[in-house]
């Protein structure tokens, strides 16, 4: 039965053109349909199917990336002709149905900087999708990886130390646990205040693909940058990145109680000042508090950063090493903070 | 989504969608020896329609990363949860906060066993209408500080059955049930957790004909503040076997539970309206009951830290408060000739005891009072007039026929 309707799908595609050779541009019909192509060639996103040039759209980086074991990230935006995103009044960033959120993932030393995975956040009718796809042996087209894979591969980190690791390509639940808000998919970095259209873009082209590009400016400082922001705004640039994804009242973890959105307080204890474990298990290290003021080596929010056992790492999914310049910077500001303020 | 035969159709003409005619449900049957069983399975999880069944061979599957399922009204089915049955072991895993995770409703886990994890071992979030059936989740080395924290870990639910489930070795709780409404746990064995059976910052819960035994604490009802839900109520403990609950408290340290003292047998902290009856009490060295405040430090306004309207009644009670392992309890128990009385209050808050029993009190008057002005006595609280009685739980029909 299963056969006989694929093959029929098939047919249909087949003779509407769709698949009997690279298509030239991004096909939107399967962009926007409800298919989980095998192939990423299926939607034509990329010219000659390298994944170095995207056939269309614009590039994006971000204030405060997600951290994944150090890989090389190349984003873009695929927007349909004819529309356009736009800044909403309330500084959320709205994206056209038959969006694509186009994000490479790699390291310069492997695979002599081919990326290993691209992962796509598609923007349908019904709502946003995340889907998986692992890039062949042969480097000529990359597979459908719903159930996750685990990928060997050996880089050197910004501060020349070798990690081989079992990087993990997230199964596409995972994809949803991080980009979930309130049981649906969305995405977690484009949003206004992380968010930076390619600088290098023209006013011209930039307005191609927003209604209202002058809008997009980012409040949040550049993590890593001591000339954006203090080490407390960075800090929470980070974790409004890094953690809010899921630590935000509708998100995966909003039963912990902890918040770490950029909006919100971070005096408050369900910012994680004296704020108690909970449903922590081994990942309270021991300690009494996430964060204790003052105190970095007693506050289990830094245990965690710094963990690699599944047990006891944050975040859950998506890291293998740990983030040391992250860690890094969040030691600092917790050893900065008054101690008597809890 | 739908979705048919990826792995049988032509490579380059498969992105077709298909015409809205949901296919009746299906079994898809998942085996451990397959290559690759840890993505395969992982990729039936994801590719159920509702209605369908992942059926899970027997067998040893060996399994590096936490599974998930986020599709409503999927089971998932093994061939047992014993020896020769469906054992998803964990020993190896390299990622996720759990070996199973539900974030869809309406779902039924049946019949097999999740072993090992690093982290908890099936948890459900936002997930209404579970139904854990005849599962076993257990750290086989029995209790370390290092296994994972929960062992079957429903969250944020409405509706939630456990029923028949063995749990072991849990560094937390076993069975824990956090921020959920209406929820029934029974006919399940909890045994060398530090926590058996918990119920957290819950609203309507019954708990019955359980045995929690060789726990730290057999079953705790607590309310915890600074959470998204909190006010925890209506909770009955009843005709559960709780017993020789002496394994000393492995958690790590900094959460709650680690404060529970060895040797307790029901602990309730914190909530209002709870009913304690018709269990059968044994061996337990610190209490049979325990009935306390919320004592630390917290920033909530909103929270309520003291026992208020529990009642303890019906119950039996055998050996208890010959060990016990709160702050100066051994020596409160040498002063009354050995042991302490089996149910235990800190002062604060109201309780009606009405077994035949010895309560002792701290009394304490309040949770600012600190533990080391506690004035020990014997209390009556057998006067005061019980709430009226809880009604039953009542889930609904089609949860109750999925373990018929």
């Amino acid at each position: 039965m299963r056969r006989v309707f694929a093959a029929v799908g098939a047919a249909l595609l087949c003779a509407s053109g769709g698949a009997a050779s690279p298509p030239p541009a991004v096909d939107q019909a399967v962009v926007e349909s409800d298919a989980m192509p095998a192939k990423l060639s299926a939607f034509g996103l990329f010219r000659g199917n390298d994944p170095k040039t995207p056939s269309t759209g614009i590039g994006y980086t971000l204030r405060a990336p997600l951290f994944s074991d150090y890989t090389d990230k190349h984003r873009f935006i695929s927007i349909p002709a004819g529309k356009k995103a736009k800044v909403a009044a309330d500084g959320v960033i709205e994206f056209p149905v038959g969006t694509v959120l186009v994000k490479s993932f790699g390291w310069s030393d492997v695979n002599g900087g081919r990326p290993v995975e691209t992962r796509l956040l598609i923007r349908r009718a019904a709502g946003w999708t995340a889907l998986p796809y692992i890039w062949d042996a042969d480097g000529k087209d990359a597979t459908l990886a719903l159930g996750g894979r685990r990928v060997p591969v050996t880089f050197k980190s910004p501060d020349g130390e070798t990690h081989s690791i079992r990087y993990a390509v997230p199964n596409k639940n995972q994809c949803k646990e991080c980009h979930s808000l309130g049981g649906e998919i969305v995405p977690i970095g484009p949003k206004l205040r992380n968010f930076i259209l390619d600088p290098a873009a023209s006013e011209k082209l930039r307005s191609v693909y927003f209604e209202n590009p002058a809008a997009l400016k980012p409040t949040m400082p550049q993590w890593d940058d001591p000339k954006s922001g203090s080490v407390a705004t960075r800090a929470r640039a980070y974790l409004d990145v890094n953690c809010a994804h899921c630590h935000n009242p509708a998100g995966s973890a909003s039963n912990s109680g902890l918040f770490l959105r950029w909006t919100d307080d971070p005096a408050g204890v369900n910012y994680g000042i004296g704020k108690r474990p909970t449903a922590a298990g081994r990942g309270s290290g021991g300690m009494e508090f996430a964060i204790a003021p003052g105190d970095p080596a007693h506050s289990f929010l830094i245990y965690r950063l710094e963990s690699t056992d599944p047990g006891i790492a944050m975040p859950e999914v998506g890291r293998s090493t740990v983030h040391k310049e992250g860690a890094m910077l969040l030691r600092q500001w917790i050893a900065e903070m008054p101690k008597a303020s809890h | 989504m739908r979705f048919h035969g990826l792995r049988h159709a032509a490579t380059l003409c498969i992105v077709a969608a298909f015409a809205a005619n949901p296919a009746a449900a299906k079994v898809i049957s998942v085996n451990a020896t397959t290559p690759n069983a840890n993505e395969k399975l992982q990729e039936a999880l994801i590719l159920a329609q509702p209605g369908d069944t992942v059926q899970l061979g027997a067998g040893v599957w060996k399994l590096t990363d936490g599974l998930s399922l986020d599709v409503a009204n999927v089971t998932i089915r093994g061939a047992g949860a014993g020896e020769g049955g469906s054992i998803l072991d964990f020993a190896g895993q390299q990622g996720a906060g759990e070996g199973l995770l539900v974030t869809s409703d309406d779902v039924f886990l049946t019949q097999f066993a999740v072993l090992n994890t690093k982290g908890d071992g099936i948890k459900s979030k936002g997930a209404d209408r579970i139904v854990y059936h005849k599962l076993r989740v257990e750290w086989t080395a029995g209790p370390k500080e290092t296994n994972g924290a929960y062992g079957i870990y429903p969250v944020e639910s409405t509706d939630v059955l456990i029923d028949s489930v063995y749990v072991r070795g849990a560094s937390d709780a076993g069975i824990y049930v956090g921020q959920s409404k209406n929820i029934v746990v029974r006919d399940s064995i909890a045994t060398e957790n530090v926590a058996g059976i918990e119920i957290e910052n819950s609203y309507d819960a019954d708990v019955h004909d359980n045995i929690a035994t060789k726990n730290t604490g057999g079953i705790l009802v607590f309310d915890l503040p600074s959470l998204p839900m909190q006010g925890g109520h209506n909770v009955r403990v009843f005709e559960n076997i709780v017993n020789d609950n002496s394994t000393p408290n492995f958690a790590p340290k900094g959460n709650i539970v680690a404060s529970v003292p060895t040797g307790t047998g029901v602990l309730i902290m914190a909530n209002r309206n709870v009913e304690i009856f018709g269990n059968v009490f044994d061996q337990n060295g610190t209490a049979n009951v325990m009935i306390v405040g919320y004592r630390y430090e917290h920033k909530d306004p909103k929270y309520q830290p003291l026992p208020r309207a529990i009642v303890v009644r019906g119950n039996q009670h055998g050996k208890a408060g010959y060990a016990p392992k709160f702050a100066g309890g051994d020596m409160i128990a040498a002063a009354m000739g050995g042991s302490i009385p089996p149910v235990l209050w800190d002062g604060a808050g109201d309780a009606v005891v009405l077994d035949k029993v010895g309560v002792l009190s701290l009394n304490l008057p309040d949770v600012k009072t600190p533990q080391s002005e506690a004035k020990p006595s014997p209390a009556d609280l057998s006067k005061g007039t019980p709430p009226a009685a809880l009604p039953v739980i009542k889930l609904p029909d089609a949860m109750e026929a999925k373990v018929k």
